[in-house]
């Protein structure tokens, strides 16, 4: 779409877009290219100089078993939180749907999470879950249940997905939400007058019609695993025990700052750099389809 | 049949919408859970918290710890951590809307050279955040020497296209009417853009700038890198500054209290205009 009425003049929209541009060339663009570049080159170990190897980075991280555990971290880490944030979401939003009364209070309430930074949501669910003074894992102790996420593996990751999720449901609920406002009642109530119940009217007509809300969560979910739950790993588990909640996120941090391994750290931005233009794509593409019809 | 029920005769008995009430209640319950807990916590003694089972009901330390954190804290006072985090917010929010005003302006009504280069440009920078190129990133930042900086912790940030995409579609819903009007009487284009856009784009500055302060404030990795100098921290990064590395024991009325400090802000926010908020986030993502 384009105006067909315009101004005349090239000196003012120049200086109109230069400050975006300029933000975005030494922020941005000189970053993103300088990871391209860092990602051929093995720096020294006093990193004065560095010398060129071509793809030898790549071809390290690929037979790196640490690496591609963290793939696999990342996937399982991702498909959980896309799940916990996203099933109890659409259940509250069904609930909430049927209600005149209380709807908006509801939602007044359940929208306090989405404003908590993921790095906050971490340290109070690690409260909860302290292997010392948290109630939870007290509770769970006089069950009979030792809980320990600090040394347990599987515990972590649990841990980690349920405080990345919980802020994410207040999120999906107001999508959720505001798709099932526009389902259009009289389609319900043809499906209720020829004698469906309200589960059967939910699984054949209500669901099918949220699939475009639905699809659009998961994409948007899967981003936010993949690049926003930082704070939530970082001050939860720090990627720990054994690299059990590394994904691949904290990895180029962990690799880049912590271990100070430049070239690799590059190498994995830029995998993550066409792993982010896939799924951008993905994003786009179910845009476009929406916009058509 | 007109009963209270939005959906008419589909519903239902009352005994049914009782039971939705109730769900809905367990499930507000267990969101509001650890928020709740961290407000007991920063109400009781460390006494309290360190032999568990912690209470579930506010204690009477609530000015005490408050007062420890705002005005003490473990490595800063958390006032400063709140001015700090204050003006990232505030900074990105306004940087990123006043940077993409005008440039969206001059993509919508004028033809010039590059346009569409600059165009794509954006489109590229739409998606990729800080996160993946923190290395390269850190290195720019530290070679302006705006390490432990505002301007470090907020350029760096502002560089995203999100809402240049934004104001991009709404100028396009501007009746071109207005446009030729202003062009008869011989207005100026940015006497157009002051009278006539700016004022029409309120609700949407308004919508992306509560959307825009929370994600600043909410910030975590960046401030974490760049800022190595406790009185830069901001609150959202400074908090697991507090946690004592080793073996001793966190000091949590403090730390809880200011967890909830850090979540105050946003918080109000996105309760008190939760209109404009949720039109932000709908605008925004969409």
């Amino acid at each position: 779409m384009e105006k067909r009425v315009t101004f005349k003049g090239w000196l003012l929209p120049l200086c109109l877009v230069l400050p975006q541009l300029l933000v975005s060339a030494v922020f941005f663009f000189y970053p993103a290219i300088q990871a391209v570049w860092q990602s051929l080159f093995i720096p020294d170990p006093f990193g004065l100089t560095s010398q060129f190897v071509g793809l030898e980075n790549f071809q390290y991280l690929l037979s790196d078993k640490y690496y591609l555990a963290s793939f696999f971290t990342t996937a399982t880490f991702s498909i959980l939180v896309t799940l916990v944030s996203m099933v109890p979401a659409l259940f509250l939003a069904v609930m909430a749907d049927r209600l005149l009364k209380g709807a908006a209070t509801y939602r007044t309430l359940l929208i306090w999470p989405y404003a908590v930074a993921p790095a906050i949501a971490g340290v109070l669910w690690l409260f909860m879950f302290n292997t010392r003074v948290g109630i939870v894992s007290w509770y769970l102790g006089k069950l009979g249940y030792d809980w320990n996420h600090v040394l347990n593996g599987p515990e972590a990751m649990g841990l980690v997905v349920v405080a990345s999720s919980w802020g994410r449901i207040s999120y999906n609920f107001l999508f959720f939400f505001a798709a099932l406002q526009a389902v259009p009642k009289s389609v319900i109530e043809a499906a209720a007058i020829d004698g469906a119940r309200f589960w059967k009217r939910f699984f054949t007509i209500v669901l099918p019609l949220l699939s475009p809300t639905t699809f659009f969560l998961l994409v948007v979910n899967v981003v936010y695993s993949f690049f926003e739950t930082f704070g939530v790993i970082h001050t939860i588990t720090s990627g720990g025990p054994q690299q059990t909640t590394t994904i691949l996120v904290y990895k180029v941090y962990s690799d880049g700052f912590v271990g100070q391994d430049l070239g690799s750290s590059a190498a994995q931005s830029v995998i993550l750099l066409f792993l982010v233009g896939l799924l951008t794509i993905l994003q786009f593409k179910y845009f476009e389809k929406r916009v058509h019809y | 049949m007109a009963t209270a029920d939005k959906s008419g005769m589909v519903e239902s008995s009352g005994r049914k919408l009782w039971l939705t009430h109730l769900l809905m209640i367990i499930g507000v319950f267990f969101v509001f859970f650890p928020i709740w807990l961290a407000f007991v916590a920063s109400t009781v003694t460390q006494a309290d918290i360190v032999s568990p089972p912690m209470p579930v009901w506010p204690g009477g330390q609530m000015l005490e710890n408050y007062k420890r954190a705002l005005f003490a804290g473990v490595n800063v006072p958390v006032t400063t951590m709140l001015l700090n985090s204050l003006i990232m917010a505030i900074g990105i929010a306004a940087g990123k809307i006043i940077i993409s005003l005008l440039s969206a302006f001059a993509i919508v009504y004028f033809r010039f050279p590059g346009r569409n280069v600059f165009f794509w440009m954006i489109f590229i920078t739409l998606m990729l955040p800080v996160e993946v190129r923190i290395v390269p990133t850190y290195e720019v930042v530290a070679g302006f020497g705006m390490l432990n900086s505002y301007s470090g912790l907020i350029f760096p940030l502002i560089a995203s296209a999100t809402a240049t995409f934004l104001f991009r579609q709404f100028y396009l819903t501007i009746p071109d009417e207005l446009a030729e009007a202003a062009r008869v009487d011989g207005a100026r284009p940015m006497q157009f853009f002051f009278d006539i856009v700016l004022p029409m784009s309120r609700t949407n500055i308004a919508a992306l700038f509560v959307i825009l302060f929370i994600y600043g404030w909410n910030q975590y990795l960046w401030p974490l890198l760049i800022t190595t100098d406790p009185e830069m921290n901001t609150i959202v990064m400074g908090i697991k500054q507090m946690f004592p590395s080793g073996d001793d024991t966190a000091d949590w009325p403090v730390i809880m209290a200011t967890s909830i400090l850090a979540m105050i802000p946003p918080v109000i926010v996105v309760v008190s205009m939760q209109k404009l908020f949720i039109r932000g986030l709908m605008d925004s993502e969409k």
